[in-house]
């Protein structure tokens, strides 16, 4: 017992252990350091999109203030110590003769992070055009099809809790640390140089053989042991603080960037959206669909569905059942790895905590569509992805957005707290 | 490395403010797991209501210290009457999953911009303090080392944990408290008997919630300020973690498994950090030894939850799960 719990542990140090081959070449960076983990930056360009160059910029807020001059190609990046409210103003005489700021652009103007590490400042430039204030339609359908993206990118995860949830009863506190792990994984592996397609494919492996060892050495032996499912929650807690430090222990505590995390947006019909969102959008969707396939349609899905109803039963009836669970930990640690990495796309950045912080996004998925049916946890993320990104077009604050989410959950859990796909038993 | 001095400072961890404040939280956190059996992942929400009622309501509304103290022990009843009327009737992961969601709205909520006025938004509020210290009878001087003010905030701190513990240990053997472990026990049992589980179990929640909110109370008064940073989710799981230590059903346990838990941390930093500063240790910077002692903290957890769940204290037959 204590055997396997030290040898799970070993071998999840094992698994993250290569990140810091990736960090060891340039140590993290010291207090003293003057670069910061967040960004505030932009691109000027007059309006025949020509770059300026040598424009002074200058963000300010309490004590600190950064100033930059924009290079050759028009691009300025300020490092902020934290993420707040900056006061960002552009100096209007170091402009180029002839080019003024559009009218209706404020300088200086005040600008806020919201939950990422980097902010874009856009100023618009040149005589006569008018800032193009977004109508309220075309803002929604934007933010709608960028929800759908984050729902579906949430799904991938909350499909795996939902099933893990459904054979085994576990509600698992690990799993944001399974999400980080895949887009660390990628980080690392194309920070020693491999190809990025490599690097994706041996994260999802990663998050696989995660899922495996976990069950293999933590999860089986607590359920043939007999320990109770609170217990369960309470060690995946252990679980997850342990593994959430031993990623910062080798990763850091600053936000790294996956490649192509920098993307302009193209307009597609009339919604416009970045390209990694809607490579995110379509591929979470067809991992789903296929998933849903397997699940219906093959005998392995069927066994599936047939233990997450009752286990006992279906051991009966010559399933085995550990080796479902077994295939569920894999399969659940895969669509984690998967969901980390879009997400360390959406976001944009890596860091160690950036699943624990998505956790409650997931369990928020999951309750509202019922907890452990699988298509519920499909529709209950897709609504919380929606909600989130709506939250800001009704004028909720971009720092507030989550809150919304997590506040409709439980409104929900008054009225059906079996959720919109849960049958209706009794859960109390 | 100055072992003496590595101790010392391991050892004065026991009576720190902090300790007293992880020791009153965790106390709440048995009222709700260890002897009502309800699963609150929010405690750190509780504290953050009561950090935050008091600073609010002196620096903004400029009441007296014992009417923040009031304002922000009712706000942490209402908190918990809020949480327990969606959840109490349902299963108790539900119960977790919504306290953890409802502690962390509440951080967002003291976080964010738009009441930068009120909640002073991610730098949090200070100098709320001064009406507690004015009340200090103890001269200038020194005493057992300390200055009057940490002396007075320790007497204090202190004293609250004592009470509480007081109070816990009177209700429990009570009949009310002993209604409290049957439906830790069974449910069903108890409700067959005419009692109305759901009220019981609503005043074990706001009794917990309470102790949190004192304990937010006692953790931001000494440092003088309130940041929201502090009240995270790890905050709630470090208090299970006081709490499984020292033993789930016991009112003693908490107190003690605080303690441990601070006197554990402050001792593998300064042993970490001596080795780092003698050179016996160079595979580790001092920021990761920081980390090393929370990845400890989560493994000490699963291990204790395994091999034993009830604890130092504990007696296996109370534990609020077979």
């Amino acid at each position: 017992m204590m055997g396997a719990i030290s040898a799970s542990v070993m071998a999840i140090l094992l698994v993250v252990a290569p990140a810091s081959l990736a960090t060891s070449p340039s140590p993290t960076p010291s207090p003293s350091n003057t670069t910061f983990q967040n960004n505030i930056s932009g691109f000027l360009r007059d309006d025949t999109r020509a770059p300026l160059a040598n424009v002074t910029v200058t963000a300010k807020s309490g004590d600190f203030t950064g100033t930059t001059k924009s290079a050759a190609n028009g691009s300025w990046n300020i490092g902020v110590p934290e993420q707040g409210t900056y006061e960002i103003e552009l100096d209007e005489s170091t402009l180029p003769e002839g080019i003024k700021l559009a009218d209706g652009q404020e300088n200086p103007r005040s600008v806020t992070f919201s939950q990422t590490s980097n902010l874009s400042v856009i100023f618009a430039f040149g005589k006569g055009i008018v800032v193009q204030q977004q109508d309220f339609g075309q803002n929604l359908l934007n933010r709608l099809v960028a929800g759908l993206s984050f729902g579906l990118l949430l799904a991938l995860a909350a499909v795996g809790l939902s099933l893990i949830f459904g054979t085994t009863g576990l509600t698992n506190f690990a799993h944001g640390e399974m999400v980080t792990l895949g887009a660390v994984l990628v980080f690392t592996f194309n920070a020693v140089g491999m190809p990025f397609w490599l690097a994706i494919v041996l994260a999802l492996l990663g998050g696989g053989l995660f899922g495996y060892v976990q069950d293999a050495g933590l999860w089986k032996p607590l359920r043939h042991r007999g320990t109770g499912l609170v217990p369960m929650m309470i060690v995946s807690i252990g679980l997850a603080l342990a593994v959430r430090y031993i990623i910062q222990f080798n990763f850091g505590g600053a936000t790294q960037q996956l490649p192509f995390a920098q993307s302009p947006e193209i307009q597609l019909g009339p919604v416009s959206i970045s390209p990694n969102n809607l490579w995110s959008l379509v591929i979470s969707a067809v991992v789903i669909a296929i998933l849903g396939v397997i699940l219906l349609k093959t005998r392995l899905g069927k066994a599936t569905r047939a233990v997450a109803d009752n286990p006992a039963l279906a051991a009966a009836s010559g399933i085995d059942v550990d080796n479902v669970i077994r295939i569920v930990w894999v399969a659940g640690g895969m669509l984690a790895s998967l969901g980390g990495i879009l997400w360390a796309y959406y976001r944009p950045g890596v860091t160690f905590d950036m699943g624990s912080q998505l956790l409650l996004l997931i369990f928020a998925g999951v309750t509202l569509g019922g907890l452990g049916t699988v298509w519920g946890a499909l529709i209950g993320s897709i609504i919380v992805g929606i909600f989130v990104e709506l939250t800001t077009v009704v004028g909720l604050a971009a720092d507030l957005k989550y809150v919304g989410a997590l506040f409709i959950m439980i409104v929900v859990l008054l009225f059906r707290p079996q959720g919109i796909l849960g049958r209706r038993e009794r859960v109390g | 490395m100055d072992f003496g001095f590595i101790l010392a400072s391991a050892f004065g961890e026991i009576f720190t403010p902090t300790t007293a404040a992880y020791a009153l939280a965790a106390l709440g956190l048995a009222v709700h797991f260890g002897y009502s059996g309800l699963l609150n992942f929010g405690q750190a929400g509780f504290m953050a209501v009561g950090a935050y009622g008091f600073a609010i309501s002196t620096l903004t509304f400029g009441v007296p210290f014992f009417m923040g103290l009031l304002i922000a022990v009712v706000c942490s009843a209402i908190f918990a009457l809020l949480l327990g009327i969606p959840t109490l009737r349902l299963r108790a992961d539900y119960l977790a999953i919504v306290t953890i969601a409802a502690a962390e709205i509440v951080r967002y909520i003291v976080t964010t911009n738009q009441l930068t006025d009120v909640t002073g938004s991610a730098d949090g509020l200070a100098a709320f303090e001064l009406g507690f210290y004015a009340m200090n009878p103890f001269p200038e001087g020194s005493y057992l080392g300390m200055n009057n003010r940490d002396f007075f905030i320790r007497v204090v701190a202190w004293s609250v944990v004592i009470i509480c513990c007081l109070l816990v240990w009177l209700l429990m053997r009570s009949p009310w408290g002993r209604v409290l472990k049957g439906i830790r026990e069974d449910e069903n049992a108890v409700r067959s008997l005419g009692k109305n589980v759901y009220s019981y179990k609503m005043q074990a929640l706001i009794i917990g919630g309470v102790l949190g909110a004192l304990a937010g109370m006692v953790f931001t008064l000494p440092r003088g300020s309130v940041q929201p940073a502090n009240y995270g989710t790890e905050l709630t799981f470090f208090l299970y973690t006081c709490l499984l230590l020292g033993g789930l059903g016991t009112v003693l346990g908490p107190v003690v498994g605080a303690m441990i838990f601070w006197v554990v941390l402050s001792l593998t930093q300064g042993i970490l950090y001596g080795l780092i500063e003698s050179g016996a240790v160079t595979w580790l910077n001092t920021v990761q030894a920081g980390q090393l002692r929370y990845i400890l903290v989560g493994i000490a957890l699963m291990l204790l939850m395994i091999f034993r769940p009830q604890g130092v204290f504990g007696n296996k037959k109370e534990l609020a799960f077979a």
